[in-house]
């Protein structure tokens, strides 16, 4: 029977049935932060448990830390160096390796599981953080948990798992050049809505996603979740192979050989079943913006906010009505040209090396608009220090831009650092919902090159050009 | 875990879409590494004047802070419930606050299955269904309490029942109360051999001693 590539890593990690479309499934990989991580070891110690494969459990500090030059474990969030304290000793005593603060390698967690080599084509691997699904762009069966399960994930190295339905995201044509791949996964949450993905494993397959570069399959990938997908995944392709080879994690020589011929058989037969199949126009996608607290609520940058009789459900209706009135916005106004107080490039989704030239192409030669705080925060030490060693950094600082350490940093609020009430920030992060940024904080998510270019201009502008397609 | 066979309560309307757990449980309110106390953090935003963060205020409107509904144990939610985050502070918090029972059209996957590990019944139901609830509750302060009887797959209202189902594998673990890893610890054994094979396959999967690379200046860094 022709099997999906879900079905080949399903069924080579399922130990056992346990009825009812629910299985006993092997976890190659545990990835912990220190707000979930910290809770899961300290709770499994309690319970006397151990761990029951520490070599194949990792641990890193990036929600709450601070990403100030010369941080250290005091927080600007209250009681932050506890899950930091906590999270340390957790992992200490249990034998994890821990990409702690001063660790050349510390990064947001979905970001060094690539950048290492610990994530790879066929394994499975869980996260305490609902972004997991950022490493399905390498082929692997990646997905968040909840900390009672990553208990449970460490103590027994399975997870009880109800077997997901299937689709399969189709993207015929190619990218505009001005377009990347976040406003490619905005237009597919606007058109089908931010549950259109209904807790299914989703393959993203076709064209658009044969030519997109690894970067814009993290992107893509990482808001699989945002669209109530269980997780996302791209087959892996000689792209992936290439980005994978010499990662520290990754297998080398006649391992890799063989690897990487066991990798090239996870894509999906002809003919194999999915219970739901979309199509998209990748070449009909331009620059997008968000207009509200979901990310489904989400235009193209020149297009008129939608007004909320227009829409076909009571409930969507009103939650346009309570999204307008959160986000200061009316039916009809377009986003191009509406004033921002902040501007922000960091987080898991929008991040990494080629975000960061991405944005810097854009930011090179110009100033940040008066009155705008603009922020620029590589999501991985590793990333950060590649991007100086390009000049990146200057490029941002002279323009205006703090240059952070790397972290989550105000991709969320966690008490400590945030926006101000009311401000308006535009942001390549993945989430707007109410308070997201701060309380009261108005996010709109948008693409880097057009944060970096809202950044200059002062208000809500897409870059023209910048050939961030290629990235 | 707290088992659950058969609940009373007060059934309290709170039928946004898209609720998440941001909105369930603020970031800010998740102060310390443990999972007890965060009921006072339960919809902060939404219960306490000035967003959250004057909580000796209450926002009269918000419909737990109404006295009719002061008892709740029992929401009836919109689509997507508990969408967001995989945090799950936003069910230690509706445990915590003293919430039992979810009902909603839909949930975000990690947020049910979180439910479910913490003995919080999280029903799936039609709209209709929800509508009927409502409709059967909210008119009369005297009807608000509902009965949900987990083992017969009903609820029970002053208008009448409505039918729910939910996988076994679930319902047995609700009912039981049993703790996930001690029934998995039963597999050891088989988990063991299953890695063993799994490795054999699959070598790059297996990081035990010696596998490891020494994860400082690795020499391709991009
Ligand atoms: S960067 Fe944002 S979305 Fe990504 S893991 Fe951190 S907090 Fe979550």
């Amino acid at each position: 029977m022709p099997r999906t590539l879900f079905d080949k890593i399903w069924a080579t990690h399922e130990i056992r049935s346990l009825g009812e479309r629910t299985s006993l499934l092997f976890l190659d990989r545990v990835f912990m932060h220190e707000r979930t991580g910290s809770i899961a070891l300290a709770s499994l110690a309690e319970a006397d448990r151990a761990v029951a494969n520490v070599a194949t459990a990792f641990a890193t500090m990036d929600h709450i830390i601070d990403t100030f030059p010369g941080r250290n474990d005091s927080t600007l969030m209250p009681s932050g160096t506890d899950f930091i304290r906590s999270l340390r000793h957790g992992a200490r005593e249990a034998g994890i390796r821990l990409f702690d603060l001063d660790d050349p390698l510390q990064g947001i967690a979905h970001m060094i599981a690539a950048e290492q080599g610990i994530a790879l084509p066929g394994l499975t691997l869980v996260c305490p953080d609902s972004h997991t699904c950022t490493l399905g762009a390498l082929g692997t069966l990646a997905w968040g948990i909840g900390t009672s399960d990553c208990e449970h994930a460490l103590a027994t190295e399975t997870l009880r798992t109800r077997r997901p339905q299937q689709m399969r995201v189709w993207f015929d044509g190619q990218l505009r050049d001005d377009v990347s791949a976040k406003d490619l996964i905005l237009h597919l949450i606007a058109r089908y809505g931010a549950a259109g993905g209904r807790g299914c494993a989703i393959e993203f397959a076709g064209p658009a996603i044969s030519a997109l570069p690894m970067n814009g399959r993290f992107t893509l990938c990482n808001m699989a979740v945002e669209f109530s997908a269980f997780t996302g995944i791209i087959a892996p392709d000689s792209r992936t192979f290439d980005y994978l080879d010499g990662r520290p994690y990754a297998p080398r020589g006649a391992s890799a050989l063989r690897a990487r011929r066991y990798w090239q058989s996870l894509c999906t037969d002809t003919d194999a079943h999915f219970d739901h199949e979309l199509r998209i126009d990748a070449s009909a996608c331009q620059p997008m913006v968000s207009w509200g607290t979901s990310p489904g609520q989400s235009i193209g940058v020149a297009e008129p906010i939608p007004a909320p009789q227009s829409l076909p459900t009571q409930a969507e209706q009103a939650a346009a009505e309570r999204a307008q009135a959160y986000m200061a916005v009316t039916p009809g106004e377009r986003l191009v040209g509406v004033p921002i107080d902040a501007a922000f490039i960091g987080s898991c989704t929008n991040s990494r090396l080629a975000d960061l030239r991405t944005a810097a192409k854009v930011v090179a030669g110009h100033r940040v608009a008066p009155g705008v705080r603009a922020i620029c925060v590589p999501g991985s030490t590793t990333t950060k220090r590649a991007a100086e060693a390009e000049g990146l950094d200057r490029v941002f600082i002279d323009a205006g831009f703090e240059w952070r350490e790397s972290g989550c940093s105000l991709c969320f609020y966690a008490g400590g650092e945030g926006f101000e009430p009311g401000q308006r920030v535009i942001s390549t992060t993945n989430r707007n919902f109410e308070g997201r940024q701060g309380p009261g904080v108005r996010t709109h998510l948008a693409s880097p090159a057009t944060v970096a270019a809202s950044a200059i201009v002062g208000s809500i502008q897409a870059a023209e050009r910048v050939g961030h397609a290629s990235v | 875990m707290r088992p659950f066979s058969v609940h009373n309560g007060v059934v309290a309307p709170l039928r946004r879409d898209n609720i998440d757990t941001d909105a369930i449980i603020p970031s800010r309110e998740m102060k310390r590494v443990s999972k007890s106390g965060l009921g006072i953090g339960m919809f902060a935003a939404w219960r306490y004047a000035d967003n959250g963060r004057d909580k000796d205020t209450l926002v009269p409107d918000f419909v737990l802070n109404q006295p009719a509904y002061a008892e709740t144990t029992i929401l009836l939610g919109g689509t997507n419930f508990g969408c967001g985050s995989s945090r799950e502070h936003a069910v230690w918090a509706l445990t915590d606050y003293g919430i039992r029972v979810v009902i909603a059209p839909s949930f975000g996957a990690i947020f049910q299955r979180n439910c479910y590990r913490n003995g919080l019944l999280a029903i799936e139901l039609a709209e209709a269904s929800i509508d009927a609830i409502e409709a059967a509750t909210a008119a009369d302060p005297q009807k608000l309490t509902v009965t949900v009887d987990l083992t017969a797959g009903r609820i029970v209202t002053a208008a009448g029942e409505v039918d729910f189902s939910i996988s076994s594998e679930v319902r047995e673990r609700l009912l039981s109360g049993a703790d996930d890893i001690d029934l998995t610890l039963r597999y050891a054994d088989e988990i063991a051999a299953f890695r063993e094979a799994r490795y054999a396959d699959e070598p790059w999967a297996d990081l035990t001693d010696g596998a490891v690379p020494v994860p400082y200046g690795h020499e391709k860094q991009r």
